[in-house]
């Protein structure tokens, strides 16, 4: 990542300074409509809804780059947004937990994806204080849990997604699921009875108590640490077998781990672990080989 | 009179979608005959309940037949905005295939019909790229108009649709749709425990009907890519 650069890269002319929109938007959409979420380097997100109006979702939009040639610029789009569309559907027929794809238009540039409420695993890594108590620090060594079993299911396919950093794993929050068709009254049989659980919380709602039962941090950061863990953006990922591929994703999340919180190694470790369990047979053989890509890459920033 | 209700489906708000549930329906043959005649005034989408999952999943395939008529008329398939909606929902390529797997048979009792508010264009100085096949919004549909002329030609049981319109998926055959679009599990799968003992069972089929939806919106937003 750090060689010295042989020629003085291309880079995109500045963006104009304006307060109007930059990008003509592909047909349906309007700026009216849409609530700009983030503007990277190759695509734009915004919030809106689909297909009803209480159905919220994500557009992913990659405008033209007009310092390319138009025909090819538009067969690496579509090339590139048919492979993240393509590698979403297929894992999450194989349940690994992924947003869903609701709509897509390859021509112009866009796709829809289902909105998850929730926080990046960075922004939640980012308000993690340790010494909250026991309880918590156990919740969090069971979300990293999560989200080693939810690469390894992804490994385990075959696929190796590519640009695995914290802020490409999402931690959905937990949702009371609509209780007006429910009529069980779920009582101390849950298998989690006793913990503070969101079924519990859940349970508690449902019994009509005006709030969960007290908790020693029952914060809303302490219910997300009971969410799903998420895999999102899916544009640069391969199809792969190699356990060095999948060993470089790990390695990225693990960089990405270190850079984020000083606290880190020892929750990334929970993540390997779980990884060992999830995925397969050919884990243990990933977990081998990224010793390999550590020192590598610790000898490549020796060398600066 | 049958009751219509009329969807709004973002982005194309200008263009409102009447769709009417039909069920013991007793002239299916004679629908379909209309339809094979290419009758006009028979320009609807029939659709065969049973493989309709949910409201979004007949809403999905409406938004990308309303898409392709008229934002991206390079991805059309068909001749009509309606037989375009009936493609749409099939994971198939085969424009027949998706006739008789989502439109009615002779023998279909549960029906839904869907009416797209489109009508060829008559402004015919479009540029040559739509191959004067250009379509445009046609203000004589209403849910009235609809409304009267199904209750007129449809011998079945009009029934109302709530908001949500969540009565379009509770004809369902659910076996039947995981089929046609090839997603596994379901009921006697190995390792799929039955959660109907432990008192959360309508909470984890709702789930995995989510995740179904999930996957089938995918195919079809995918299909032809
Ligand atoms: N399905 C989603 N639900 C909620 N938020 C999302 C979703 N997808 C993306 N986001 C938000 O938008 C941000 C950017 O999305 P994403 O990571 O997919 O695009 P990107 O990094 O700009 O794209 P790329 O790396 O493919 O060019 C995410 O970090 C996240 O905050
Ligand atoms: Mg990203």
């Amino acid at each position: 990542m750090a060689e010295a650069p042989i020629a003085t890269p291309i880079e995109p002319p500045p963006l104009p300074h304006t307060t109007r929109p930059l990008h003509n938007l592909p047909p349906p959409f309007t700026h009216h409509a849409l609530e700009p979420l983030t503007q990277g380097a190759e695509a734009l997100v915004y919030k809106t809804t689909f297909l009803t109006p209480h159905t919220p979702v994500v557009v992913k939009y990659r405008p033209p780059k007009p310092y390319r040639h138009a025909t090819l610029d538009r067969r690496l789009t579509k090339q590139r947004l048919l492979a993240e569309a393509r590698s979403l559907v297929r894992v999450k027929r194989e349940g690994v937990h992924v947003p869903g794809v609701l709509g897509a238009d390859w021509e112009g540039g866009w796709l829809v994806l289902e909105f998850l409420e929730g926080r990046s695993v960075r922004g939640v890594l980012d308000g993690w204080v340790k010494g909250r108590g026991e309880e918590e620090e156990e919740e969090m060594k069971g979300l990293m849990r999560r989200v080693g079993k939810e690469i390894g299911k992804l490994h385990g396919l075959g696929v190796c997604h590519g640009d695995l950093t914290t802020s490409n794993i999402m931690v959905r929050t937990p949702t009371f699921i609509s209780t007006s068709t429910s009529t069980s009254t779920p009582t101390a049989s849950s298998p989690l009875h006793g913990k503070q659980t969101p079924s519990t919380l859940r349970e508690a709602a449902m019994c009509g108590d005006e709030e969960p039962p007290p908790h020693p941090s029952s914060s809303s950061s302490s219910l997300l640490l009971h969410g799903d863990i998420y895999l999102i953006d899916f544009g640069l990922t391969t199809s792969s077998i190699q356990d060095e591929d999948k060993a470089v994703d790990l390695y990225v999340l693990e960089r990405a781990f270190a850079a984020t919180h000083p606290a880190a190694e020892p929750l990334f470790h929970q993540v390997l672990a779980s990884y060992g369990e999830w995925g397969g047979k050919g884990a243990r053989s990933v977990l081998r080989r990224l010793e390999g890509v550590r020192l590598r890459g610790r000898k490549r920033s020796m060398l600066g | 009179m049958a009751s219509v209700k009329t969807f709004t489906l973002p982005h194309y708000e200008a263009y409102p979608v009447h769709v009417a549930l039909f069920t013991d329906v007793t002239n299916a043959p004679f629908l379909r005959s209309q339809l094979l005649d290419a009758n006009p005034d028979f320009d609807y989408a029939f659709l065969d309940a049973s493989m309709i999952l949910s409201p979004s999943h007949l809403l999905s395939a409406t938004f990308l037949a309303l898409h392709t008529f008229l934002s991206a008329p390079t991805r059309k398939k068909t001749r009509t905005p309606h037989s375009e909606l009936v493609f749409r929902l099939s994971p198939n390529n085969n424009i027949g295939e998706s006739y008789k797997k989502f439109g009615i048979a002779d023998n279909t009792a549960n029906v839904i019909a869907v009416k797209l508010p489109l009508c060829p264009s008559t402004s015919t100085s479009q540029d040559a790229s739509s191959e004067g096949n250009g379509y445009e919004k046609d203000e004589a549909i209403t849910a009235e108009s609809v409304g009267k002329h199904l209750g007129d030609v449809v011998k079945g049981t009009s029934v109302g649709l709530r908001e949500d319109g969540d009565e379009l998926g509770a004809w369902c055959d659910v076996e039947k749709v995981r089929k046609v679009y090839k997603l596994g599990g379901g009921e006697g799968q190995k390792g799929k425990k039955s959660g109907v003992a432990n008192g959360h069972g309508e909470e984890k089929e709702g789930e995995e009907k989510k995740e179904m939806e999930s996957v089938i919106l995918g195919t079809i937003a995918l299909k032809g890519s």
